[in-house]
């Protein structure tokens, strides 16, 4: 089976994300800080990486995301293990 | 003592199991006060043990399991004291801690682990002594004492070893990355997944069915297959010692407890 789209990949982290803490979808951007816009600690940001690795049925390494706050390079992490 | 509330932990038997729950903001930290009460605790084991058939170690907080050892109390230990002092002091700490974790690892019971989110470093170490991990599928497991400049320090190396394979072990240790429950069932960490929420529910289940068998023969068996590292773990203590007396574990300290930041659980 292909691997989805970057673009895809973006759609998901964006609605898992704005699901799971509860801001609305249409408030989170690609370029946006995830910490400030989702309003999260390094424990939450734990959460969400969690979720993610579910989501995807991925390991992402947490060093990985050493300095990512955007959700355009989150994705992009994701999409180079799929 | 059959029931005890603290201020980091209570206890009480329920179900001939004996529910040991850490309850210390923000995300059980293990400082002087939490070891203070864990040797309370072991000290009241010998008559718990008489009216159960087995422990269960759990956290009531959101935020997790535990997230290790108290480093604001480790560091501001090296604060106004001489470093043989403050040395001496670490190391009183890690023996008292160590005895109280090899004291619960040979407990004639079937020991579980129940933990959720946040499982860390010493919190780690806590959930390696038990015979079970039972896992909430939201739990991670890490070691991050290397960006510290330290070893995990109250026997997760030692018990690591025991329990898992050395790839693992090591890739646990020196990359200080953390694992998700996936990860950690694949390689023989956890030994049940629980859904979000549910890991204490599982233990206690599990905990009546360990209850179904002979004290005697349960406690034999696991005798057999759960030799205890005694002599890694003394060496544990004296490796963490050495490397805490250097400076760059100060700064280490210092950094993270100065960090206001939002990533400090990052590596």
């Amino acid at each position: 089976m292909a691997a989805p789209t970057i673009d895809h990949t973006l759609d998901e982290v964006l609605n898992l994300a704005a699901s799971h803490f509860k801001v609305p979808r249409e408030k989170l951007t690609p370029d946006a800080d995830f910490f400030k816009t989702l309003g999260i600690d390094s424990l939450q940001a734990l959460d969400l990486l969690t979720r993610l690795e579910q989501h995807f049925r991925i390991e992402l390494p947490d060093y990985e995301l050493q300095g990512v706050s955007d959700f355009r390079t989150l994705a992009n992490r994701i999409q180079s293990r799929l | 003592m059959n029931d005890f509330k603290g201020q980091t932990l209570s206890w009480q038997i329920v179900n001939g199991a004996i529910e040991l729950s850490l309850h210390r903001e923000a995300c059980n930290e293990i400082g002087s006060l939490t070891l203070e009460e864990l040797e309370e605790f072991v000290s009241a084991l010998p008559a718990l043990a008489n009216d159960a058939h087995a422990l269960i170690i759990h956290s009531t907080l959101k935020a997790g399991f535990s997230a290790g050892a108290d480093l604001r109390e480790l560091f501001q230990r090296s604060q106004g004291m001489d470093k043989d002092a403050a040395l001496q002091g670490v190391r009183s700490f890690l023996q008292r801690i160590h005895a109280v974790m090899n004291t619960i690892d040979a407990l004639p019971l079937t020991t579980i682990a129940a933990v959720h989110g946040v499982t860390f470093g010493g919190g780690f170490e806590l959930a390696l002594v038990c015979d079970l991990i039972i896992a909430d599928r939201m739990a991670r497991f890490c070691f991050p004492e290397l960006r510290l400049g330290l070893i995990p320090g109250f026997g997760g190396i030692p018990r690591l070893k025991r329990d898992l394979g050395n790839a693992v072990v090591r890739d646990l240790l020196l990359t200080g990355r953390s694992f998700n429950v996936m990860k950690a069932q694949q390689t023989g960490l956890v030994s049940q997944i629980a859904a979000e929420g549910e890991a204490l529910r599982v233990a206690r289940a599990t905990a009546s069915q360990a209850g179904k068998f002979d004290k005697q023969t349960a406690s034999a068996a696991k005798k057999f297959v759960k030799p205890i590292p005694y002599e890694e773990l003394k060496r544990e203590i004296d490796i963490f010692c050495d490397l805490y007396s250097r400076p760059a574990v100060e700064e280490g300290l210092r950094k993270f407890v100065e960090n206001e930041g939002v990533q400090p659980y990052l590596p």
